[in-house]
């Protein structure tokens, strides 16, 4: 087991492109496009943004499903980008993957047993009954009753059938887990079970948690960080805390205040949110410079001429290492108003 | 509050409409023991078991409920859209004071559309992809106002603007494929608001959309229910969505309602145990760092619906009452409805 703050996956200027459109027309998407996130030990990452910034793509290339086109990733030490046998084999040991939907991503036909043992017999690491063992150990460890083994999906609950992918998930124990919206398939009711669970296997195991979710306030309760992505790029990363109080780019500011919050006093809260113009750009073909600034209220000729790094902002009170801190990809960070 | 007092002694109350002073305004919608039940190979299916629900002018009601709750069930029974093998009884079913029970299919017909619509989840599913937009809203003017081609094009253009889509003139001739996931559900709301109808259904009209683009269809519905004085029934399992517009709320539980009463007073001090677990177990910023609250198990089927209370298996405060005797909706408040035994103790006792 790795020492906790010690970076167990590193993903530097990583960038994929799609090619679409026929022969004759041919577009680029740039899916994700210079992306550099670190996920240490025990540790949570959340991941927010709109649907097609990019979040899911930088996910599947995190386990390697995905093979990017530019950047490097490496899995504790050890560049694994080229995705050789020998790379995949390693990011399939260390990185494992929580799907969304829990009613198709579990073949209906495998028992419990079948389906939570598979990765450990792909792995040829046990004989079956040191299998067996494992599988109701994993069990037991999400929460499941070790009885259930002999059963098929269909027989589970949403919830239920979620922790069995949770504990096939966890059954090379993989020293990070990277959950694609885990939790948007669920009941309202059944969500915290799984979010809860989630929560708990990172504090016991050390695991690492990379956490995509477009809802914010689970974001909010589950990440220890959080990375806000605009079209392909990092808009904002930083403390969980200090994200979604004292935001510092228009986009995570746009989006805070557009996430309806429970309870009476929030009622009438979207009318005071700030509106951004326009609909998602596409990322076919995205605007030049901050890709964000056709729809930002902010925008500056500059901001359609020159793209944004990642940097500190003037006023955070910035510690010895800089990456533990907040970064923000606007020219004009400094400006950015905190609203109540 | 004489009517009150009748009310209550029929029990099963009919709990939204004495709320304010208006008495004697008719709802646009109202409902009375609705029963559902679907057919199925062993036996009946009962989706939705005696629900009550009114909706006033210009009042957005919200319905809440989980999956399998019978919230969308409702919803179509109310539309008429039923299935063959579904069966539809109710002691009262009015859309501002027409009679939908006895009306004919024909009737009703004329009905959807004209003084009740309804906009479904998937928008692209909704809309025919061979049809400009144009031709779809118009054909709505064309049906039920016999309206030329001509003007139907351009009071299409008109609807378009109005649920704010920019340059109409240009964008009614285009395709669905042409326009986004948020635009394409603004539009199925134009079509559901083209004839100005007493009653606009929206069935988790947010649910597929992002954040930002959420705010503005929540926005839109709100703004549409004052300019045309529409009662709105908004189905939803989202919290925060409810929080965000919500009048008045109704909570369904396993094909029943629950809970009922302005939605402020039922967010902030639930009279159901069920609310007020739902509500604790959505994170909170107060929350961080701890466990968030969960509810054991998972909502029943609607083929299985235990005895007695149907939350009693998930509950916290159930007690051996709860397993025998189903608690009926009565009214805690004025205007405040629970269907829980120990309603009263909720009341005073905020930390159980």
């Amino acid at each position: 087991m790795p020492q906790r703050s010690e970076v167990v996956l590193r993903a530097t200027e990583l960038s994929r492109t799609f090619r679409v459109g026929s022969r004759f027309s041919p577009s680029k998407v740039s899916a994700v496009d210079g992306v550099s996130i670190e996920l240490s030990a025990g540790q949570s990452l959340g991941i927010v943004g709109e649907t097609g910034c990019g979040k899911s793509t930088l996910a599947r290339m995190l386990v390697g499903l995905e093979r990017p086109d530019g950047g490097t990733l490496t899995y504790r030490g050890e560049d694994v980008t080229a995705g050789r046998r020998a790379d995949r084999r390693l990011l399939r040991q260390g990185v494992q993957m929580i799907f969304q939907d829990p009613y198709t991503s579990l073949d209906p036909r495998m028992t419990v047993l079948d389906l939570v043992a598979e990765p450990l017999a792909a792995a040829r690491s046990m004989n079956a009954a040191r299998r067996r063992d494992r599988v109701a150990e994993l069990l037991d460890l999400v929460g499941l009753s070790t009885e259930m083994m002999s059963r098929y999906p269909h027989q589970f609950s949403g919830g239920q059938r979620q922790r069995i992918g949770i504990a096939r998930a966890l059954a090379l124990d993989p020293q990070v887990l990277i959950c694609d919206e885990p939790v948007s398939a669920l009941d309202v009711s059944v969500q915290a079970q799984v979010i809860n669970l989630l929560r708990d296997l990172q504090h016991r195991l050390g695991v690492a948690l990379l956490f995509i979710s477009h809802d914010l306030s689970v974001v909010r309760h589950v990440a220890d960080r959080v990375a806000v992505m605009y079209l392909g790029r990092l808009a904002e990363v930083g403390p969980v805390a200090l994200i979604f109080d004292e935001p510092r780019h228009p986009y995570t500011q746009a989006l805070l205040s557009a996430s309806p919050s429970v309870g009476s006093e929030a009622r009438g809260r979207l009318g005071r949110r700030l509106v951004l113009t326009g609909e998602p750009p596409s990322p076919v073909n995205p605007p030049p410079g901050c890709r964000f600034h056709e729809r930002c209220a902010m925008a500056e000729d500059r901001c359609a001429a020159e793209v944004p790094r990642l940097r500190t902002v003037d006023g955070d009170v910035v510690g010895a290492d800089v990456s533990a801190g907040r970064l923000s990809a606007c020219h004009f960070a400094e400006q950015v108003v905190v609203r109540s | 509050m004489h009517r009150v007092e009748l009310r209550e002694a029929r029990n099963e109350a009919a709990l939204g409409i004495e709320m304010g002073s208006t008495g004697a305004e008719v709802p646009v919608l109202l409902v009375r023991d609705l029963l559902v039940e679907f057919g199925t190979g062993d036996g009946r299916l009962r989706a939705v078991r005696g629900v009550d629900l009114d909706v006033r002018r210009g009042e957005l009601v919200a319905l809440l409920g989980e999956s399998g709750s019978g919230k969308s069930v409702t919803a179509r029974a109310v539309m008429g859209l039923t299935e063959p093998g579904q069966t539809v009884e109710a002691t009262e079913m009015r859309l501002s004071g027409t009679d939908l029970l006895t009306s004919t299919e024909r009737a009703r017909r004329a009905l959807r559309g004209r003084r009740m619509s309804l906009v479904m989840q998937d928008a692209l599913s909704a809309l025919n992809p061979v049809l400009s937009i144009g031709d779809q809203l118009g054909e709505l003017f064309r049906v039920h106002e016999r309206s030329s081609r001509r003007v139907a094009r351009r009071r299409a253009a008109e609807m378009l603007s109005l649920v704010g889509i920019s340059d109409p003139g240009r964008r009614v001739d285009q395709y669905p494929h042409q326009f986004s996931g948020g635009m394409r559900q603004r539009i199925l709301i134009a079509m559901a608001i083209a004839l100005e109808p007493d009653l606009l259904i929206a069935d988790e009209p947010t649910t597929a959309l992002d954040v930002t683009v959420q705010a503005q269809i929540l926005e839109l519905l709100d703004r549409l229910r004052e300019q045309l004085g529409m009662g709105v029934l908004l189905i939803t399992h989202d919290l925060g969505v409810v929080s965000e517009v919500a009048d008045r709320l109704f909570v369904m539980y396993a094909g029943r309602i629950v809970e009922t009463g302005a939605a402020a007073e039922v967010l902030d001090h639930p009279r159901h145990p069920y609310t007020r677990a739902l509500l604790r177990s959505v994170p909170q910023a107060g929350d961080l760092g701890r466990d968030l609250l969960t509810i054991p198990g998972s909502p029943p089927s609607p083929a299985q619906v235990p005895a007695g209370c149907s939350f009693h298996p998930r509950c916290t405060l159930a007690v051996d009452r709860c397993l025998s005797e189903r608690p009926l909706l009565e009214l805690v408040e004025v205007g405040r409805g629970a269907a829980c035994h120990r309603s009263e103790e909720l009341s005073d006792a905020a930390a159980i």
